[in-house]
C-alpha cells in the first residue's frame, strides 16, 4: 500500500522533474520556431521520423501529444465541444477533436501558440485515424507541403522484404525530397547515423528501466510512470545527447530504488507494499490521469508492463535503431510499433508480459476514442488467460473526453477486480495463482 | 418477363439470407470453394481467377446477436459483431478462406480476431497502397495481390495465372458495365429503378456466381426499363456514408417513403468501387493495383494525395442532377464520421442541400428517420421552388 500522505506535496522523482523540464523546452522552442527561421512538421507518434527530423534541423508537432496535454490540463472539454459544434461527431476519435478544437482556438496546450505547420508528414502506422486527421489538418493548412508514409500493417505478424523494401522506397521518394524541399538542403546522412546511434544508446537505458520492473518491489510503475519516462523518447527527444542524459539518469534512479528496495512514487506516495502486479492494455485516461492512477495505488497495485509505452518502440522486443542501416531501420521501427502488430501478435507479447513479470493480473483499458487498440481487446482478454492462466479485468473510458470517465463505475470494478485477486491469491487454489506466484 | 418486383423478391431472400443459402447451393452444385470478403472493397477478380466462389460478407441487421456482443466494448459500430455472430454459429462454415481489406481499424482488428477465433481458417488481410506512385505503391499493391493469389490457390489448386486473372477481369468488366447501366436507368428514371430493390439485387450479387448474377442483372434492367410505374414529385437525392456497415432495407425504403429519389449512393461500394472498364493487357496483378489509383471512386478509407476533399461528391451530385445529399452513416463510423465535415464544407460551398443522421444495421424504428428525411425532401422541393 502507498505510504499517504495526502497532506504534504509529493515529491517528484528527479527524472519527473527533468521529464518536465524538457517537454516544457520543447514547448518553448515551438512557440517561436518560425521567428527563429526553423521548419514545423505534424506528425504522429508511432513510427514517427524523429532522428530524419532532426537532421534536417526542424520541429515536429506532435498532434497527440497537444491533445493528451490538453487531457491533463482539463482543457480538453472545451476543446471537444468547440470541434462538436463545428460538426464533428460526437461519436469520433476525442484526440482529433481536441486537436482540432484546441486550433479553433488558437493556442497550444501550455498557453503558448503552436506554429503552423510548414510540412504534414503522416507516418500511417497502426492507426486508421491518423489518416483522416491528417486530411483534416490538410484541408485547415492547405498551403503545408504534404508527404504520406504508409507502412503496411503486419497482417500475419511478419515484417516482410516487401513490406520494408516498400516503406524504405517512400522514404526515399517522399519524405527525403519533401524535407529537403522545406528546409532546402539535402540530406546530411552522416548526421543522421550520428542521430540514430544516440537513439540505440537512450533505447538502451529506457529497455533496462523497463525490464527493472521484474524487481520486487517494482521500482517503477509501467503503466502511469511509464507514459512519463515514454515523454521524451516519443516526441522530440530521440537522436539527440538530452535523451540520451535523460534516459542515463532515470536509470541511475531507478537503480537507487532498486538497491534500497523501494517502489515508485505514485500520486499518494511512494508504493513499497506491493500487493498486485498488473500488466495494463491500452492507453490511460488523461482528463482524471491521477485519479485513475491511485485506483491503483490506494489498492497496492503496480503496474510492471503495459502495451501503451510500447506504441513508440517496441525496444524490449530487441528492436534498435542501427545507425548503419539508416532508410531500413527506421522503416523496421514504423513496422514494429505496438499498434502496428496483429492482434495474435499484441496477445503473445501481452501472454510474455504477464509470464516474465510474474503478473497477478492484467488489465485492458478500453478506449472510446481508439479502435486500433481497442477493438479486439476482449478476445484478446480471454486468450491471455488461456494462455497464462493470468485473469483479466476489462474498464472503459476515453482519452481526453471527461464524459467517458465515469470514475465511480471504474473504481468500483477496479475494487471488485483487486478484491477477486485477493481471494485468488488468499486461497492458493486456482489455476491463476500458479500463474501469479 | 417477370416483373422487377418479383426478381427483387427473389434477390432479397438471397441477399439477407444470413446463412448464405446461395453460397451452400452453389457449393453443392459445383464442389468448388468460396472466399468471403469484408467491407470495402477486396479485388473479386483474384478469387474468381483462383476458381473461388468470391463472398460479400456486410453483417446482418436481421440476426439475434447472441456471442457477438460478449467480443466488443461499448463504442465500436455494429458490423463486427454481426460478422462474428456469423463465424461463431457456423453461418460463415461455408467458406474457406476471409479476406480482410485494410478499411479501418475495426476491420483491420477482425481480422487478427478470426486468426485466433478460426485457426484452421485462411485469414487474408489485404493491405491498400496510400502511396499513389506505381512504381512504389503501385507495386507494392500488386505484389499484396500476388500474395492473395498464392494463398487462395493453395486452397482451391488452381493457380492464378496472368490468363486467368485476365480471363477474370473481363468477366468483371462486363458485370461493372450492366451494373453502371442500371445506375444510370435509375438516374434517368428513378420511379423505374426504386433504390431498395437495386440493392438487393447488388447485395445478392454478394453470394452468387458472377455469370448467373449478370443475368439476373439484364433480366431486372429489361424489366424495370418496360415498367411503367408512377413517377413522383421526389426529391433527387445521394446518399453517402453507407460504403461499408449497411443500413436495414427498411431504413432504404422509409428515405423512398419519405419522398426521396435516391439516384446514386454508396450502399455496397465494393460492388460499384471501380468506375471504369480495366484494360485486358500488360500485367493483370499492376493493372489490378493501378485501378486503385485511376478508375476508383473517393471514398474515405482511400486516401488520395492531391484529392480535395468533397469534389467527387460535388461532381456526382451534379452529374445525377441530384438536389441534395443524405449522409447516412453508421454510428462509430471513424472514416464516415470523420469525413463528413469536410464533404459538407464541399457541398457548402457549392451550395447543395444536405441533411445527416447514424444508423445501425439492426435498427428497428425509422420514423425519426422518416419525419428527417421528409422535411429534408419537402425543404428540397418548396424553398428551392420558393426561391
Amino acid at each position: 500500500m502507498t505510504d499517504k500522505k495526502d497532506t504534504k506535496e509529493i515529491p517528484k522523482e528527479p527524472s519527473m522533474v527533468r521529464q518536465k523540464e524538457l517537454i516544457s523546452g520543447y514547448f518553448d522552442q515551438l512557440a517561436t520556431a518560425h521567428e527563429d527561421g526553423k521548419k514545423v512538421v505534424y506528425t504522429f507518434v508511432p513510427g514517427n521520423l524523429a532522428e530524419l527530423l532532426a537532421a534536417f534541423d526542424v520541429i515536429p508537432v506532435l498532434p497527440e501529444i497537444n491533445a493528451l496535454q490538453s487531457g491533463m490540463r482539463k482543457l480538453s472539454r472545451d476543446y471537444i465541444a468547440t470541434a462538436e459544434k463545428s460538426g464533428h461527431s460526437e461519436d469520433v476519435c476525442t484526440y482529433v477533436k481536441c486537436d482540432l478544437g484546441m486550433m479553433e482556438q488558437g493556442i497550444g496546450p501550455t498557453g503558448k501558440p503552436i506554429p503552423e505547420p510548414d510540412m504534414l508528414l503522416l507516418s500511417y502506422t497502426g492507426c486508421f485515424t491518423f489518416m483522416k486527421w491528417f486530411e483534416l489538418l490538410k484541408e485547415r493548412f492547405p498551403k503545408a507541403e504534404v508527404a504520406m508514409l504508409h507502412v503496411p500493417y503486419q497482417g500475419d505478424g511478419v515484417i516482410t522484404k516487401e513490406m520494408r523494401d516498400y516503406t524504405v522506397k517512400q522514404l526515399e521518394t517522399e519524405v527525403v525530397p519533401k524535407l529537403e524541399k522545406i528546409t532546402g538542403k539535402k540530406l546530411d546522412r552522416d548526421r543522421l547515423k550520428e542521430l540514430l546511434q544516440r537513439s540505440a544508446q537512450a533505447e538502451e537505458d529506457l529497455v533496462w528501466t523497463w525490464e527493472a520492473a521484474k524487481h520486487r518491489p517494482s521500482p517503477i510503475d509501467g503503466y502511469f510512470g511509464g507514459v512519463f519516462y515514454i515523454g521524451p523518447i516519443f516526441t522530440a527527444f530521440r537522436g539527440t545527447q538530452e535523451g540520451v542524459d535523460y534516459y542515463r539518469l532515470l536509470r541511475q534512479e531507478v537503480q537507487a530504488r532498486i538497491d534500497a528496495h523501494q517502489g515508485p512514487i505514485t500520486p499518494h506516495g511512494q508504493l513499497n507494499d506491493q500487493r498486485f502486479r498488473i500488466v495494463v492494455e491500452g492507453p490511460p485516461n488523461w482528463t482524471s490521469f491521477r485519479d485513475f492512477w491511485s485506483m491503483f495505488a490506494d489498492e497496492g497495485a503496480v503496474c510492471v508492463a503495459s502495451t501503451y509505452t510500447r506504441v513508440g518502440g517496441l525496444y524490449d522486443q530487441g528492436f534498435r535503431h542501427d545507425p548503419d542501416h539508416a532508410m531500413e531501420t527506421m522503416a523496421d521501427y514504423c513496422l514494429g510499433c505496438y499498434t502496428n502488430l496483429s492482434l495474435p501478435q499484441r496477445t503473445k507479447l501481452i501472454a510474455k508480459y504477464c509470464e516474465e513479470y510474474e503478473a497477478d493480473g492484467f488489465i485492458a483499458h478500453s478506449v472510446k476514442s481508439c479502435n486500433s487498440f481497442s477493438a479486439g481487446q476482449l478476445l484478446m482478454l480471454r486468450e491471455v488467460e488461456k494462455l497464462t492462466g493470468v485473469p483479466g479485468g476489462f474498464i472503459e473510458s476515453d482519452l481526453v473526453d471527461p464524459r467517458y470517465f465515469s470514475a465511480a463505475n471504474i473504481k468500483n470494478r477496479l475494487e471488485s477486480y483487486f478484491q477477486m485477486l485477493a481471494q485468488r491469491k488468499g486461497s492458493g487454489s486456482t489455476q491463476a495463482v500458479g500463474a501469479m506466484l | 418477363m417477370r416483373t422487377p418486383e418479383k426478381i427483387a423478391e427473389e434477390c432479397e431472400l438471397i441477399a439477407l439470407d444470413d446463412r448464405l443459402g446461395a453460397v451452400t447451393r452453389w457449393r453443392e452444385e459445383t464442389g468448388g470453394h468460396a472466399a468471403g470478403h469484408l467491407p470495402v472493397y477486396t479485388p473479386r477478380e483474384v478469387i474468381d481467377a483462383a476458381g473461388m466462389l468470391p463472398v460479400g460478407i456486410v453483417g446482418s441487421g436481421e440476426m439475434e446477436i447472441i456471442r457477438g456482443d460478449a467480443y466488443f466494448q461499448s463504442y465500436i459500430c455494429h458490423l463486427p459483431r454481426s460478422v462474428v455472430e456469423m463465424g461463431l454459429t457456423g453461418r460463415l462454415d461455408g467458406l474457406d478462406a476471409m479476406v480482410f481489406p485494410a478499411t479501418c481499424d475495426v476491420i483491420r482488428n477482425l481480422s487478427g480476431m478470426w486468426k485466433l477465433l478460426f485457426p484452421e481458417k485462411l485469414v487474408h488481410y489485404l493491405d491498400v497502397p496510400h502511396n499513389h506512385d506505381p512504381e512504389v505503391g503501385g507495386k507494392f499493391y500488386a505484389g499484396e495481390l500476388r500474395r492473395l493469389a498464392h494463398d487462395l490457390s493453395k486452397i482451391s489448386g488452381v493457380e492464378v495465372t496472368d490468363d486467368r486473372l485476365h480471363a477474370a477481369i473481363e468477366r468483371r468488366n462486363e458485370s461493372r458495365r450492366l451494373m453502371r447501366k442500371l445506375f444510370d436507368l435509375r438516374s434517368d428514371s428513378p420511379e423505374k429503378v426504386p433504390t431498395a430493390e437495386l440493392y438487393v439485387l447488388m447485395r445478392a450479387g454478394f453470394q452468387m456466381a458472377q455469370t448467373a448474377h449478370d443475368a439476373l442483372v439484364r433480366e431486372y434492367y429489361e424489366a424495370a426499363l418496360a415498367s411503367s410505374r408512377p413517377e413522383f414529385d421526389n426529391a433527387r437525392v445521394i446518399v453517402t456514408g453507407s460504403f461499408c456497415e449497411q443500413p436495414p432495407i427498411g431504413l432504404i425504403r422509409t428515405l423512398e417513403k419519405a419522398g426521396c429519389y435516391i439516384v446514386d449512393d454508396d450502399l455496397l461500394l465494393g460492388a460499384h468501387f471501380i468506375l471504369d472498364d480495366l484494360p485486358l493487357d500488360g500485367d493483370p496483378f499492376q493493372t489490378l493495383a493501378e485501378s486503385w489509383f485511376y478508375h476508383s471512386r473517393s471514398t474515405p478509407s482511400r486516401f488520395v494525395p492531391d484529392e480535395v476533399k468533397g469534389e467527387y461528391l460535388v461532381q456526382l451530385t451534379r452529374k445525377r442532377n441530384a438536389e441534395g445529399v443524405i449522409f447516412a452513416a453508421p454510428s462509430f463510423c471513424d472514416p464516415a464520421l470523420l469525413e463528413q465535415p469536410m464533404l459538407q464544407a464541399a457541398l457548402d460551398r457549392a451550395g447543395i442541400d444536405h441533411t445527416a443522421f447514424k444508423y445501425a444495421e439492426n435498427n428497428g424504428q425509422f420514423h425519426p428517420i422518416l419525419e428527417q428525411a421528409g422535411t429534408f425532401t419537402d425543404s428540397i422541393k418548396l424553398w428551392s421552388e420558393a426561391s
